[in-house]
């Protein structure tokens, strides 16, 4: 790769040009949610001041603020802001296999798997959380900065066909969300499932497919291969495919629920022509409901 | 190889037709070509298997539309012809092509030149050698290469003469008298005198074989005028069928250029070889012919020139006295119309009526008195060359007129009452002429003894008097007088042009004098003896084709030979002058016959239309190629790439195709509805909610104009600069955005166009608030970019005395929106000043190209359909007034636009009324 000023320039605003809108779609999208929810913005364990109140029965003495008592006639009680310190881990697929749409109208997978990654991500840390990804890239932090920076991170590619997701780094007792289309080896995804529940952490298992991958609306001599090239598989006649391929799909679709029963996960299969909103909806009951 | 009436040039290939089963069973074994298509969830197709392990096979239909393409196809390069020309057995003599290159043969030359290339064509591939003679110019014949003579085809033309008799037999002595060759004489189709004797030399030296076209030769005579009509006489040499022929007259219009004054359309009935007809044209008309032709024969013999003998005088008979009805023989008129109406063309009316007709001549009989007008035109027309005729009658007799001074359009001066002799109560017999003089034009007339004059008006006895009689009494008293005047002339008859008071206009002697002072003469064509000893020079020259060339660089003809000479190369057929004469040497003359050329049987003619070979090739590809197409579009189905989504786009691009040509329709009609009233326009931005906001606005003011004014606009409308038109549009508004796309060069042609014009332009930055005008702002800034290319005088800001600020309201400032400042104008002249302390200054003529300013008038003026204003200005009352002050600009621009400076001089009115003094 070159390495040149204008070179690297070029590559730099090119990668910039992607990033701001997904951070401000994000945004968006983790926006409209927001609206009518108050996170914890409430009183209970915590480090930050929440507010005086005066002391009512059942108080006990302890809890009285002397110092703000002592400026008036009535004793006040000091409260903190309710803060708990969950971590959420996000793993999206950054595999070839999600760089794939099938039609001009709908996003490619990867797109949306980053939008909703990422505004769930927004949504968490307007709310109180920690939001990290899985590995050892992007630890669970607090604040702004940490959208910046999940931004940053979800928006490279892996060159590898397929992905199996990344369990190294897990915290114990957290929540994780693994967003692909789990059209990988299995096995990679019963590993990580037993690890992390291993270590007592629940999570979804997000899977997003296309349409075309749902219907396979595919006819005649065809050559089907991977994104990457790395799989091919030739037919004469695909429209006698589509019952068997379907069933294949069914099956794959069986063995992710049941392995998220087994471990106390939860599944989700959302469609790349479906809307986001509701799915970012379903994904922060399933991580919030499951928090509270 | 020969199939019925089809035949192939290569029938060869038509083997490769047993191809076509093995094609068949090769194209049933190829399945259709594999579609590759990216799927990520290929790992689930992993290991499954087609249940038919016999691979997809082309279905039979398509096979069999295969198959017929490619048997199209190779049907159709084997060169199928459908009735083909039989080929004759190519001879090796030595070719030798006569033509007659007459003018008959242009009617069909690009034909006899197509034909002779594929003569020589043929000649040059069995190598003969060749040699070309035309027999209107007759050469030694050469005999060459054919491909020489293919380059020079191009370069040969008919002659506009036809062979004689003298050049056929020059012709016959220049043949070679040793070897053999064989002879195509292309014939124009007319007999000529001597072609027997130049066939039987033919004939001595081998095959002689004849080209003749089967379509009539056509020709006009010259034209006659007889009976007050231009007699038109076509001929034809065939007889056999009716033929409908167009006869057109060409003449100059008042501007001087050729048109087609009159078409007459004639049919020649079978049997007849000639058909007249009659062109009437007004004399006017008839004057300026020039030639006429027979529309589409484009050949010399296809067109007759006139010359003088078509011209006719003009008279113009004027007389004072309106006669009572029924007394037509006491009409001073009577004899003159009587005596010119053969040979001249009469005009009636008043004088300033007839003079711009510019007649020869103007008859005056008994008229005394003229008005100044009159007398003025009238010396005016004298002077340059007309001839005034008067006769004198009682009312000159009793007139004061040319009694104590001459007047200018009497030769001399008269005595009072005149006299009358012979009658009941005087002395003395009627007098009879005097013999003429020898100056006197009338020298030579016969006088005959019984013409007798009782009365007559006396001339005043003069020192001119003497040279001014051309004739006299018998006792020496003036009887007819005249005057030279410029080029011209006055001639006085002392009697009236009646037999009132002298029996001359019942003689013939009236109408020789008549003709002796050209009043009458009939131009005729000069006789031989007239013509020996002259010399003609070649004014315009026909080619063959009948196409009038210049012909100042050809040496004159003598007159005998123009008049009896045939024609040749030295005699072309065309206009030839001789001082102020012109005569037409015309291809045919009067009476010529035309007669078709009749071949003695042993020779062998050859028609110009053969049985018309057509080539099925061109079809049969064409076939293949649209089963092709079939193919291509049932492939893409049958693979499942044609998919519906994508039929539909395809569908739709060729509609969007087929329907762009109702584009022009679309155009006209807003055409006009831009012009059918008064309507305002807008640029449009790009910005949807500005350009709204413009169209709303104009609307607002359109509706304001209504109220109060009398301009009615209709609703406005939005202009795209790049596509439409700008010129039916008094006023552009322009807003300025920030994202506006800047136009391309084409329209800022159109826009300086239209500025040029009388276009005006209202810039409009539309941020008055925030900004003086300049460069200070980002729209200033742009509106600068904008208007770079743009044809802007040097602008300033509106002064006090600008009539824009008084067409309709009397105005201070121009606030829209915003109350800036600053409108700038086109600035005034550098010595503008202000007239006799009037507040105005001579402003230049012309409405200001441009108005820029950043008010947001359109906001301002914005009103939805129901008359209600769409966006606030300002607060409370302050607000109206601004909004008012707001339409009262847009009233005060629309003004200034449509009327120019009419306001700006009405403010004037009373400083010219003072200066009038009134």
């Amino acid at each position: 790769m070159k390495t040149t000023p204008s070179a690297l320039r070029a590559r730099a605003e090119a990668k910039a040009a992607h990033f701001p809108p997904l951070l401000a779609r994000a945004e968006q999208l983790a926006g409209a949610v927001l609206l009518g929810e108050h996170g914890r913005r409430r009183a209970g364990l915590g480090d930050d001041f929440w507010q005086y109140r005066p002391m009512q029965p059942g108080d006990s003495r302890r809890m009285v603020d002397w110092r703000r008592s002592a400026r008036s006639d009535a004793q006040f009680v000091r409260q903190k802001e309710w803060q708990i310190a969950q971590s959420v881990q996000i793993w999206v697929d950054q595999a070839a296999s999600m760089r794939f749409s099938s039609a001009s109208d709908t996003p490619e997978k990867a797109d949306r798997a980053r939008i909703l990654a990422l505004s769930l991500a927004i949504l968490l840390i307007r709310g109180g959380e920690r939001v990290g990804l899985t590995g050892d890239t992007l630890p669970p932090r607090r604040g702004e900065v940490q959208i910046d920076r999940l931004a940053t991170a979800l928006s490279s590619d892996h060159p590898d066909d397929y992905a199996i997701p990344d369990s190294r780094g897990l915290l114990p007792h957290a929540r994780a969300l693994f967003v692909s289309d789990f059209l990988g080896h299995i096995d990679g995804v019963t590993a990580a499932l037993t690890k992390a529940a291993d270590r007592g952490i629940t999570g979804v298992l997000f899977q997003i497919l296309d349409p075309g991958e749902e219907a396979f609306p595919y006819q005649g001599r065809t050559i089907f291969h991977s994104v990457g090239g790395t799989l091919a598989h030739e037919t004469l006649k695909a429209g006698d495919l589509r019952n068997r391929y379907l069933d294949r799909l069914a099956a794959r679709k069986d063995t992710l629920t049941n392995l998220a029963r087994a471990t106390g996960w939860r599944y989700h299969c959302h469609h790349t022509g479906d809307s986001a909103q509701s799915a970012l909806l379903w994904l922060y009951r399933a991580l919030d409901g499951d928090a509270g | 190889m020969t199939l019925g009436p089809i035949a192939f040039t290569t029938p060869w290939l038509l083997g490769v037709l047993i191809a076509l089963p093995l094609l068949w069973l090769l194209l049933r074994a190829i399945p259709p070509a594999p579609i590759k298509r990216i799927f990520p969830a290929v790992v689930l197709l992993l290991g499954l298997r087609d249940d038919d392990s016999i691979s997809d096979r082309t279905p039979w239909w398509l096979l069999l539309l295969r198959m017929l393409a490619v048997a199209a196809l190779i049907i159709g390069l084997a060169g199928p012809v459908l009735n083909p020309a039989e080929r004759r057995a190519p001879s090796t003599d030595p070719l030798l092509i006569v033509m007659d290159a007459s003018w008959a043969s242009a009617r069909n030359w690009d034909d006899r030149l197509a034909m002779l290339d594929s003569i020589l064509a043929e000649a040059g591939r069995n190598a003969r050698p060749v040699a070309l003679s035309r027999l209107t110019q007759p050469e030694v014949p050469q005999f060459q290469s054919a491909a020489d003579w293919r380059k020079r085809l191009a370069g040969l033309n008919p002659a506009a003469w036809t062979p004689t008799d003298a050049m056929m037999q020059g012709f016959a002595g220049m043949l070679p008298t040793d070897n053999r060759f064989e002879t195509l004489w292309m014939s124009d189709g007319l007999a000529h005198e001597g072609r027997d004797t130049l066939l039987r030399s033919l004939e001595s030296h081998g095959a002689v074989s004849v080209v003749q076209a089967l379509t009539p030769v056509v020709a006009l005579e010259p034209m006659r005028f007889a009976d007050g009509t231009v007699q038109i006489t076509v001929r034809r040499d065939q007889t056999a069928t009716p033929q409908d022929i167009t006869v057109q007259a060409h003449g100059r219009d008042p501007t001087g250029t050729i048109r087609v004054l009159a078409e007459l359309p004639l049919t020649f009935p079978s049997g007849a070889d000639a058909i007249e007809g009659n062109l009437t044209l007004q004399a006017e008309l008839r004057g300026r012919l020039t030639s006429a032709t027979i529309k589409g024969h484009d050949s010399a013999g296809a067109v007759a020139l006139t010359d003088d003998s078509l011209r006719r005088r003009e008279v113009a008979l004027i007389s004072g006295r309106e006669n009572r009805e029924g007394l037509e023989l006491l009409s001073p008129l009577h004899y003159l119309r009587q005596a010119l109406a053969p040979n001249a063309d009469l005009l009636e009316g008043q004088i300033e009526e007839v003079l711009p007709a510019n007649p020869d001549a103007v008859v005056l009989a008994d008229i005394a008195t003229l008005s100044p007008t009159e007398e003025k035109a009238l010396s005016e027309w004298i002077d340059k060359g007309g001839l005034l005729l008067r006769f004198a009658g009682p009312r000159l007799a009793a007139s004061e007129i040319s009694r104590r001074d001459e007047h200018p359009l009497m030769p001399v001066r008269l005595r009072v009452g005149g006299r009358s002799v012979g009658g009941a109560m005087s002395w003395g017999a009627p007098k009879s002429l005097a013999p003429f003089d020898k100056d006197s034009p009338f020298f030579g007339l016969p006088v005959p003894v019984d013409v007798r004059v009782t009365a007559q008006v006396m001339a005043q006895p003069d020192p001119t008097l003497a040279s001014r009689v051309i004739a006299t009494l018998s006792d020496g008293t003036p009887m007819v007088t005249r005057k030279r005047i410029g080029l011209g002339q006055v001639v006085l008859f002392h009697v009236t042009a009646n037999a009132e008071w002298s029996s001359l206009p019942l003689s013939g002697l009236y109408m020789s004098m008549l003709e002796r002072l050209s009043v009458a003469t009939a131009i005729t064509t000069p006789s031989i003896e007239e013509m020996a000893g002259t010399v003609w020079q070649p004014l315009r020259i026909l080619d063959g084709f009948g196409t009038l060339v210049q012909g100042d660089d050809l040496p004159g003809v003598s007159g005998e030979e123009l008049s009896q000479a045939p024609l040749g190369p030295t005699l072309l057929p065309g206009l030839y002058a001789s001082d102020d004469r012109q005569i037409a040497r015309n291809t045919l003359r009067p009476g010529d016959a035309l007669t078709t050329a009749v071949w003695p049987t042993r020779i062998p003619q050859i028609g110009f239309t053969t049985a018309k070979e057509t080539q099925l090739g061109g079809w049969l590809l064409a076939l293949a190629l649209g089963l092709i197409t079939l193919d291509i579009l049932a492939s893409l189905v049958l693979t499942g790439r044609l998919t519906a989504p994508r039929a539909a786009s395809a569908a739709g691009c060729l509609i969007t195709l087929l329907m762009l040509p109702t584009d022009g329709q679309t155009n006209d009609v807003r055409a006009v509805d831009a012009t059918a009233e008064v309507t305002l326009a807008h640029v449009l931005t790009g910005n949807k909610l500005i350009d709204d906001t413009a169209r709303a606005g104009l609307f607002g003011l359109s509706e304001t104009l209504f109220f109060r004014t009398s301009v009615e606009p209709s609703e406005p409308m939005s202009i795209n600069l790049e596509t439409d038109e700008l010129a039916f549009f008094p006023l552009l508004y322009w807003p300025i955005t920030l994202d506006q796309q800047r136009p391309s060069e084409a329209a800022y042609d159109k826009l300086n166009r239209y500025l040029r014009g009388g276009g005006m332009i209202l810039f409009d930055t539309r941020d008055g608030d925030i900004a003086g005008f300049g460069a200070s702002s980002p729209n200033g800034r742009k509106l600068q970019q904008l208007a770079a290319p743009l044809d802007i005088p040097a602008l300033e800001p509106v002064p006090g005395d600008h009539v824009l600020t008084r067409t309709f309201y009397l105005l201070r400032e121009f606030p829209g929106r915003h109350s800036g400042r600053d409108v700038w104008v086109e600035a005034a002249p550098p010595d503008a000043e202000k007239i006799e302390g009037m507040p105005f200054r001579n402003l230049n003529d012309n409405v200001t190209p441009v108005i820029i300013g950043g008010n947001d008038w359109a906001a301002a003026w914005a009103m939805d359909r129901r008359g209600q204003p769409i966006f606030p200005v300002g607060r409370g009352l302050g607000g109206e007034r601004q909004r008012e002050l707001a339409y009262r600009f847009g009233v005060n621009l629309v003004m200034h636009v449509l009327t120019g400076n009419y306001k700006s001089d009405q403010v004037h009115v009373p400083a010219l009324l003072e200066r009038l003094g009134q």
